[in-house]
């Protein structure tokens, strides 16, 4: 919610949202220097929280070094220093979104170091993985990159952005998928509707893309409508626009809900 | 679980919609000049998809727009993504 105004926070609000977790992510522009990510670490785990109450909303981040500002692995490195300092705020749940965006090899050994600082502290995972023609790769390497640590509980990982060419790889390997739902040019609420229509829901979340483009902090509830429009009862919606995130973050010690 | 009429009353105007700005702009392709690049040609392949008797289009459609590479860069190219696999370069 860092690149959204006061505004959404009240309608978000409004639209009967209860509480909200933002990953760390790209900033719009690639920051000069750690101390950027110092401040930005800052602001998701004192500010924002602070922002988010004022409208009876409890906000919770995630935090790493995005993988569109992760392909300098010596910056990288930096920046992944500031984070165990920050890991103890009480509104920080794990490690994210953390993963993939041109598909690199750089991208890759960072995305490894932060699976292992996870690990190392059993902490939930939230996976970004890449846009448009690189997410199929991204994907593949993504999973293919997990399935080498042995002591990763796959019950804690999401694996975020999913559409119809990656969900069921995710779901088949035993991690949770994330649908993120766009105003444009990615998945929209009735292509998450059809996907929950035929995976099920067990394992499956959805989440309004809430960045520096084009974007709607309220397509959940948006896709909730849609999906009372398709027949969907009253319950299944609960189940998956408000359990299912429940019965994922619950695995931090830290979530309330 | 709704009929196919009801996903008709819900949908098909939105549908009808789509595909006719796809017509347009493929219309629109031909009208103006200059060179075109692999992305219309990455359109033009999928057109055939939406026609075939499967039940899963759109992962097809979204197959035949992703990178099928398998070489892994030291470090990007470029940022950003253009919605279709670049030709990779041949080294001759």
């Amino acid at each position: 919610m860092v690149s959204r105004t006061t505004d959404d926070y009240e309608k978000l609000a409004l639209a009967g949202c209860e509480i909200l977790c933002e990953p760390a992510f790209w900033a719009g522009f690639d920051r000069s220097s750690a101390d950027g990510f110092y401040d930005y670490f800052r602001q998701l785990t004192e500010y924002e929280p602070k922002r988010a109450a004022k409208f009876g909303i409890r906000h919770y981040s995630w935090l790493c070094i995005n993988p569109k500002e992760a392909d300098d692995p010596g910056f990288a490195r930096e920046v992944m220093g500031l984070i165990p300092q920050f890991l103890d705020q009480p509104t920080v749940l794990g490690i994210g979104e953390i993963g993939l965006n041109k598909n690199t090899r750089n991208e890759l050994a960072i995305f490894e170091e932060h699976v292992q600082l996870a690990v190392d502290r059993d902490l939930p995972i939230l996976i970004h993985t890449p846009h448009l023609e690189d997410k199929l790769k991204g994907t593949r390497l993504i999973l293919d990159s997990l399935a080498g640590f042995s002591k990763l509980d796959r019950g804690k990982v999401i694996v975020d952005h999913v559409e119809e060419h990656t969900i069921s790889h995710v779901l088949d390997a035993g991690y949770w998928a994330g649908m993120t739902l766009y105003p444009e040019s990615k998945c929209s609420p009735n292509r998450a509707i059809d996907m929950l229509e035929i995976y099920g829901s067990e394992r499956l979340w959805m989440n309004s893309a809430c960045d520096w483009g084009i974007s709607d902090p309220l397509a959940v509830p948006k896709c909730a409508l849609e999906m009372k429009r398709r027949l969907h009862t009253a319950a299944d919606i609960h189940q998956v626009i408000y359990e299912n995130p429940k019965k994922f973050l619950s695995q931090s010690p830290k979530f309330i809900a | 679980m709704p009929s196919k009429q009801q996903l008709l009353d819900l949908h098909f105007i939105d549908a009808r919609h789509k595909l006719i700005d796809l017509a347009a702009f493929l219309d629109r392709m031909d009208r103006h000049p200059g060179e075109e690049d692999c992305r219309l040609q990455a359109l033009r392949n999928v057109l055939p998809l939406l026609l075939e008797d499967r039940p899963d289009r759109a992962r097809a459609v979204l197959e035949s727009f992703s990178d099928t590479s398998s070489d892994l860069p030291q470090t990007a190219p470029f940022q950003g993504a253009t919605g279709a696999p670049v030709p990779q370069k041949t080294g001759n």
